[in-house]
């Protein structure tokens, strides 16, 4: 996303567009990654209503995946699992 | 129909603000401004302004109170003094940032300490930097005269910045003085309705405020508050030549007095200038060339108007009513001679420290300043650059 000079910008840091906070890619920040393993999940969604980014993408009431360009890996999904099933790995930089 | 009426300095202040008739007041007294918020409270309770009075516990909590008052689309004031301006300091420069355009008097009082409570220019000088417009008043009319214009001023759309309203204290905010008041008509017509596009409260359009800024867009927002000072300039000269429509009384950043054919100039502001016009006039009797040069706006600062102000001058002394420990002079001083540099021909130039923690200020002491001009513009040579004006050796 090309950034914006001071005379293309609300004044006063305001923000006009609510919900924009997606635009702001978070995902960078990690240094472990949450893995989930779909054959241990109960899909009780214990990590959906405790991940503080709305990072953990639910279809249907059944987890769909994670959104990696947000997650800023905390952990907390992996610390609520009940079976187990969120693993944490550390990120490595892909060749 | 204006009327002639006796009111002190706060007093004064607390009549314009009646008549401006903000939504929120949100205000903590402290001397010497204290008879401002009195008096408010006393018109709130009355019943003669329709203004929401926020009691608050502190000044970080009064400019807080103003700050969301302000956002919201209300038009918001409060006033302070010295150690109340230095405990709002870090929701003084939010509210500058964020663009709200909340007036202020500041009834200037040496900041602590030791604990003084009477006049210098230390709380208000202090916070020259934090992006707040600063109108300096030189009498009881021109504190009357800078509130009306300050709110039109910072609600203007090219503006939107806080505005500072200085009084000295005691000097004026206690001295009862001759004021003409307009009808109360007359100040709402010219303050007219402040709203603010972008609103907390309107539902529609929803808008955040005072988001995390980091090094991606911080700096934008800070060319924008430079560039909105430098509007200002512009818009505080408009403003008050409008108001000279509805009072008689005309306004600029600075005020000429006897300036055209002056050799010998005193630079000040606040209600020093009206003891040195004093020593201006016997001065002139006495054939020698005197004038002075009020700044009645140090934020943004005329830098310009300045220079073209001093065409003519032989010497000049800048007189600050606050020190800057470890600097190179006053204040004002650092200000007029940077400017002054534009000048291919240098003017001497010197500064004195005067009046800190209120010590007075005397007709007979202007005019030794006058005469150590006059030996500078005779022997061109600035013996002491920095000096102090009635202090004890």
């Amino acid at each position: 996303m090309k950034e914006k000079g001071w005379k293309d910008i609300p004044i006063g840091g305001l923000i006009l567009e609510p919900g924009n906070a997606k635009n702001y890619k978070t995902g960078s920040w990690r240094t472990f990654k949450p893995v989930r393993d779909e054959e241990k999940c109960t899909h009780c969604l214990l990590c959906w209503i405790y991940c503080p980014d709305s990072s953990i993408i639910v279809e249907d009431g059944k987890i769909k995946n994670i959104d990696y360009e947000h997650c800023k890996g905390c952990g907390i999904c992996s610390v609520q699992c009940p079976v187990d099933a969120i693993k944490m790995v550390e990120e490595v930089k892909e060749e | 129909m204006a009327r002639v009426v006796g009111l002190t300095g706060d007093e004064v202040a607390a009549e314009a603000i009646r008549q401006i008739n903000p939504d929120v007041i949100a205000a903590y007294p402290i001397t010497p401004q204290t008879e401002i918020v009195q008096r408010l409270s006393q018109f709130v309770a009355d019943g003669l302004i329709s203004a929401e009075m926020v009691r608050v516990e502190s000044e970080h909590s009064a400019m807080s109170a103003c700050v969301g008052a302000s956002a919201s689309g209300a038009r918001a004031m409060t006033a302070t003094s010295a150690n109340g301006l230095a405990l709002m300091w870090e929701i003084v420069y939010i509210a500058a940032s964020l663009r709200l355009p909340i007036v202020m008097p500041v009834v200037n009082r040496a900041l602590s300490g030791p604990i003084n409570i009477h006049c210098d220019h230390s709380d208000s000088m202090g916070a020259r930097d934090s992006g707040w417009i600063q109108l300096y008043s030189e009498n009881c009319q021109e504190i009357y005269d800078n509130l009306i214009q300050a709110v039109v001023i910072a609600e203007n759309k090219e503006v939107l910045l806080p505005v500072m309203v200085t009084l000295d204290g005691f000097v004026l905010s206690h001295a009862m003085e001759r004021v003409e008041i307009l009808e109360d008509e007359e100040v709402k017509n010219f303050v007219g309705e402040y709203k603010n596009p972008h609103s907390l409260l309107d539902l529609n359009n929803p808008v955040t405020y005072g988001p995390l800024d980091l090094y991606d867009y911080y700096f934008e927002h800070k060319r924008q508050q430079v560039e909105a000072m430098e509007k200002a300039l512009r818009v505080i000269q408009g403003v008050g030549k409008q108001f000279a429509k509805i009072s008689g009384r005309s306004y600029g950043l600075i005020e000429e007095y006897r300036l055209e054919d002056a050799e010998l100039v005193v630079i000040a502001l606040g209600s020093t200038a009206g003891t040195i016009k004093e020593a201006v006039d016997e001065l002139r009797e006495e054939g020698v060339k005197a004038g002075l040069l009020k700044i009645r706006c140090f934020r943004p600062f005329p830098g310009r108007e300045i220079n073209e102000a001093l065409k003519k001058v032989e010497a000049v002394a800048i007189l600050d009513r606050s020190a800057s420990f470890g600097a190179e002079g006053g204040p004002v001083f650092l200000e007029v001679r940077s400017s002054l540099f534009e000048k291919t021909e240098r003017i001497p130039i010197i500064n004195y420290i005067y009046g800190l923690g209120g010590r007075d200020i005397k007709v007979e002491e202007i005019k030794g300043v006058y005469q150590t001009l006059q030996r500078i513009a005779r022997t061109k040579r600035v013996e002491k650059r920095v000096d102090y004006l009635g202090v004890r050796e």
